[in-house]
């Protein structure tokens, strides 16, 4: 009872309050510890005769405080500091040392700090080591730059204190320094190379981290530092490990820049790997593991030490060995095998966590031949761990069904047992994605899958299930060799179930229905029976499907339509064509097919930040080509092949908001300007742009179609039509004038003037890129679909791109440029690469298919050079893709 | 607590009194605060804060709490002001052009309510510098004939020859050890 010693009054009233409760609480010195009562005892700072031993107890109290989040107001801070100012009177060092901490952690205002100053850079040039370091400490937090420059050189000589505690205390305040002055802690360089010598472990390692942190931003400075420390004498332990990481990161950016000597510091690691400490040892062996491409033969000395971490009496060792070692299998499972009797011997391992990575470890590793027996062993332990570990355990099995799929009868009937256990709805969710999963990738699994979740469904509880469930016996039952046994579970949920589930029934009963023709007759009657539900939905469901069974209404096909339209395209048609009044029957051929490029993500935050501002933006931005395609007056103009993004034409918050959406069509642009009013007193009537094309002769007018009202805060358009060419690229520069009738409202009556005056407004400028005219179309196999086009018309040239950021960078606006689509993930650059191929396709107005391979290279100048091969049906094409890159 | 200190006080028939020095920058506090406990002109740098120090003289503890003159710390003086029993306060002679400013702050200290049953001493420093104006005129330049129901007294001191300091001290012990009693 540490607390008895602390504060007698603490424990006694624990005791009244608690005693029903955790024997623990009463422990806790700090039981009870509240701000007032503390902001009170701590007057007791400013008696004229110091109590030291109560004075320090009331600053561990306020410590408490200030850790446990607890804020002081600034009054409440300044009193604080005051008073404990004061205690600076009293010559007790734990007193004093107490009084640095709380200094430091109270964060008075920055101009009160100052009177603390004097008496800090007294202590700095104490005899005393203990003051020396604190006062050290609290000075290098609280000071300003001109300050540092005054008291610089007792810092710097501090560095190479003999006192060890001094010297890390100066090392590790620099690296604080650092973020605001580092000029002045650069000037101490040869001082802490000298700290590096120290024989005190810790001087040594916050002498390297300062070092490494001082070099950080150059990485060939800290190539050579790690090299030369690799050399010197890194003796302590600590200082070993960060450099051990250290040496890893270099690794890892020489590998990605391809340098010649792929693995400069390996062996370093290597000799690391046979160290007397086993935190230093342990660092080596993850960085070896960690290291990108590592090879078996690097890899081996590495398992070997760990794997005698796995039966350490430590159980920190032992989760640090398999922790390290389960990230090992995912890549290298074969090199984890020899470890595999150590793991199984883990599995009945006290520490949960421990455990699970055996577990996960093994599966991973696990032979065709270990399974059954690894499979018996997780299922005495399943029921003792947490719903995470058991996911883990879940995906972990569901990856070793997709590797040894003979093994599927015992890894299924494994998933069905823990699935009729307890467990929340992400565990369960978890296996019923694992049985979907194993039933479509393994054609053998898929009667004894859809048995076991038929079972499931008789008794479950998570509706959202019970449907995705019940949508795929209707989609897999009817294919199996005996449909009719599903029935029967099918019907039951139509008897027994909530409505929602009941509707899944139905639709899936009525799958039945029309596929197998012998069942038909008898689904027919358990329909029937469904027609008097007390739901709409599954009434209304029940009724269609009896109609088509029943070969009217589009008949038995029509129960099972396959839509190979996207969902989403299909519900954004609907819309616009609900928005524009709903005139005539909808036709699905103006649905798009191609799903649209998903939404970048910072507009989406923009769009979150500006909330409704943006609004009318977004809707504009839903409907660009429905609108169009559902306009009679466009009808002739063919297929549209592409459409822009909306591009403002007009400042933030002027009276109009107009932004322009550019439509290709074969031998027509068609600009869709969305016009918004954002000026509620008056009325802009017959509003239509004109548009100059002075700058842009290969167009001409053809069209205009005026907005007879441009709406207050919702989008109204007006269309105009240019003719070019066909299948011409025409480019230029379009210069844009609104034209429209304003009449004002009487604010008075909220009546329309009926006498209005024309007036033009001067829009931004519109260019018409090459972009414009290619279509990003993306090739599920790029590597076919560029042998599939030949080197006929393949056409190769250099580029250089001058100075970039990153490569990233340069990735990112190429693909802007040219509008076309990445393929197989190229778009994304690893960091650090040196280098990176990025393979485009796209088709060009006239249909004509291209595909582009970029080569991109930095150089430690950051300038990027580009090598572009395009591939397409004819050579006008690719060089036209050259022309673009050449323009731009 | 007071009575207990009190009673080990008695034990070691030893006082104790807290007292501040204060004035403008530059007139010699920190100086005399080391001259007063060391014994010899220590080399100053401008405080930046305060020093704290205790001086034994004559049977009485001296616990001296130096703050510093600068304009951007004399706001927090105040926070100092509780259980003082005496100011020295400080004035540089041989700075004739200040001596408004430092009575203005000598009158800021003397209304204190905080303050009220302090002592106040004045050293006249920097005599041994030329021009130094001489105890009357600092008296009269800090209006200290204005002063009616406190004690006060001024001495002309140097810091550098460590003139005149312990016979303020010795006024100071003497007052303090008539009010005690």
């Amino acid at each position: 009872m540490a607390a008895t010693a602390q504060d007698p009054s603490a424990p006694l009233r624990a005791e009244k309050k608690d005693e029903d409760r955790d024997e623990d609480m009463e422990y806790s010195p700090f039981y009870g510890i509240e701000k007032g009562a503390v902001l009170q005892e701590a007057r007791i700072f400013n008696d004229p005769h110091i109590d030291p031993r109560r004075c320090q107890q009331v600053i561990t109290k306020l410590l408490y405080l200030l850790c446990q989040g607890e804020t002081f107001t600034k009054k409440e801070a300044s009193e604080v500091f005051f008073s404990v100012t004061k205690l600076y009177q009293s010559k007790d060092a734990n007193l004093r040392r107490m009084v640095y901490l709380v200094i430091k952690d109270v964060c008075p205002g920055s101009d009160e700090v100052i009177i603390i100053t004097s008496s800090l850079m007294k202590d700095m040039n104490s005899k005393t080591d203990l003051y020396r370091s604190n006062a050290i400490r609290v000075l290098c937090s609280i000071i300003d730059s001109q300050l540092l420059g005054q008291i610089e050189r007792y810092l710097k000589q501090a560095v190479v204190d003999k006192s060890a505690v001094v010297a890390s205390a100066v090392l590790v305040s620099a690296m604080h320094l650092l973020g605001s002055n580092s000029e002045i802690v650069r000037r101490w360089t040869n001082e802490i190379q000298e700290a590096i010598q120290s024989k005190h472990a810790m001087v040594q390692f916050h002498a390297v981290a300062l070092l490494h942190a001082l070099r950080a931003n150059d990485r060939l400075a800290v190539s050579k530092l790690v090299s030369s420390l690799t050399r010197g004498a890194v003796r302590s332990p600590l200082a070993q490990c960060l450099l051990v990481r250290y040496v890893a990161q270099v690794i890892a950016e020489s590998a990605a820049t391809g340098g010649i000597e792929a693995r400069p510091f390996y062996s370093f690691l290597e000799s690391c790997l046979r160290h007397k400490a086993e935190m230093v040892i342990f660092e080596a062996a993850r960085a070896v593991c960690a290291m990108r491409d590592v090879s078996t033969r690097e890899l081996a000395p590495a398992v070997t030490v760990l794997q005698l971490f796995l039966s350490s009496s430590k159980p920190v060792l032992r989760f640090a060995a398999v922790r390290t070692l389960n990230k090992v299998a995912m890549t290298h499972p074969l090199a984890v095998t020899n470890c595999n009797i150590d793991m199984e011997s883990l599995i009945s391992d006290q520490n949960r966590s421990i455990a699970t990575l055996a577990i996960t470890t093994l599966l991973k590793t696990g032979s065709e031949s270990s399974v059954e027996r690894l499979l018996k062993q997780i299922g005495s332990f399943m029921s003792d761990i947490a719903d995470e570990f058991k996911i883990v355990v879940v995906e972990a099995i569901r990856a070793l069904c997709l590797k040894f799929p003979q093994k599927y009868r015992a890894l299924m009937n494994f998933l069905s047992n823990v699935l009729r256990e307890d467990g929340g709805f992400e565990y369960k969710r978890a296996i019923v994605d694992s049985i979907l999963i194993l039933i479509r990738e393994i054609p053998d699994a898929k009667e004894s899958g859809l048995s076991h979740l038929c079972e499931f469904i008789e008794d479950c509880e998570f509706t959202y299930l019970s449907t995705q469930i019940l949508h795929l016996l209707g989609r897999e039952g009817p294919r199996t060799k005996e449909p009719a046994r599903y029935i029967r579970y099918i019907y039951n949920r139509i008897i027994l179930e909530n409505a929602t589930v009941r509707a899944a029934a139905v639709a899936s009963l009525a799958r039945f229905g029309a596929l197998v023709a012998e069942l038909r007759p008898r689904i027919l009657v358990l329909l029937s029976r469904a027609l008097y539900d007390n739901d709409d939905e599954v009434r209304d469901r029940a009724t269609l499907y009896l109609a088509e069974l029943g070969g009217k209404a589009g008949g038995v096909e029509a129960v099972d339509v396959q839509w190979d339209l996207p969902a989403r395209n299909l519900e954004k048609s609907l819309r616009s064509y609900l928005e524009n009044g709903g005139e005539g029957p909808f036709s699905l051929a103006a649905v798009p097919r191609a799903l649209p490029p998903a939404p970048k993500k910072e507009q989406k935050k923009a769009q979150s930040a500006f909330g409704a501002a943006l609004k009318p933006e977004v809707a504009a931005n839903g409907d660009l080509g429905a609108v169009v395609q559902s306009m009679p007056q466009f009808k002739g103009l063919g297929p549209l092949f592409k459409s822009s993004e909306p591009a403002k034409l007009t400042e933030e918050e002027t009276e109009y908001s107009i932004a322009v959406v550019k439509h290709v069509f074969a031998r027509h642009l068609l600009l869709q300007f969305n016009c918004t009013n954002t000026v509620e007193e008056q009325v802009l009537e017959d509003v239509s742009v004109t548009v100059d094309l002075a700058q842009a002769e290969e167009f001409e007018e053809e069209a205009v179609v005026p907005l007879e009202r441009m709406p207050h805060g919702a989008v109204g358009h007006t269309f105009t039509l240019l003719r070019r060419p066909e299948g011409s690229m025409a480019l230029g520069k379009l210069v844009n004038i609104l034209r429209f009738k304003v009449k004002e409202i009487d604010p008075s009556t909220g009546e329309t003037e009926e006498e209005g005056y024309e007036d033009e407004y001067t829009l931004e400028d519109l260019n018409v890129a090459p972009g414009d005219y290619i279509r990003a179309a993306p090739v599920p196999n790029f590597r076919a679909a560029w042998e599939a086009l030949g080197e006929e018309a393949e056409l190769g040239d250099d580029y250089g791109l001058g100075e970039r950021e990153n490569l990233q960078e340069a990735v990112e606006a190429v693909v802007g440029i040219l509008g076309m689509a990445p393929c197989d993930g190229t778009d994304a650059v690893p960091p650090n690469a040196r280098s990176h191929t990025v393979l485009l396709a796209g088709t060009l107005i006239g249909d004509a298919q291209a595909l582009v391979r970029l080569s991109f290279g930095i150089d430690a100048a950051r300038s990027v050079a580009m090598k572009l091969v395009v591939r397409s049906d004819s050579p006008d094409v690719s060089q036209a893709i050259h022309q673009i890159i050449q323009d731009a | 607590m007071g009575l207990w200190v009190s009673r080990l006080l008695s034990i070691f028939g030893e006082k104790e009194a807290r007292i501040l020095v204060l004035g403008l920058d530059n007139a010699g506090k920190t100086t005399i605060l080391y001259r007063l406990q060391v014994g010899e002109v220590v080399s100053t740098i401008p405080t930046i804060g305060f020093n704290v120090e205790t001086v034994t003289y004559k049977n009485i503890k001296f616990q001296v709490w130096d703050l510093g003159g600068q304009t951007s710390i004399r706001p927090y003086w105040r926070c100092y002001y509780p259980n003082t029993q005496a100011i020295i306060y400080v004035v540089d002679s041989s700075d004739t052009e200040r001596i408004g400013t430092s009575a203005e702050e000598f009158h800021a200290i003397l209304d204190e309510e905080e303050l009220k049953d302090a002592l106040i001493l004045v050293y006249a420093n920097k005599q041994d510098l030329p021009g130094a104006l001489d105890d009357a005129a600092v008296a009269e330049g800090l209006g200290l004939s204005s002063i009616k129901s406190r004690d006060w007294a001024i001495f002309k001191t140097s810091a550098i020859k460590g003139d005149g300091l312990f016979e303020g001290l010795d006024w100071l012990s003497n007052m303090l050890k008539t009010r005690r009693r």
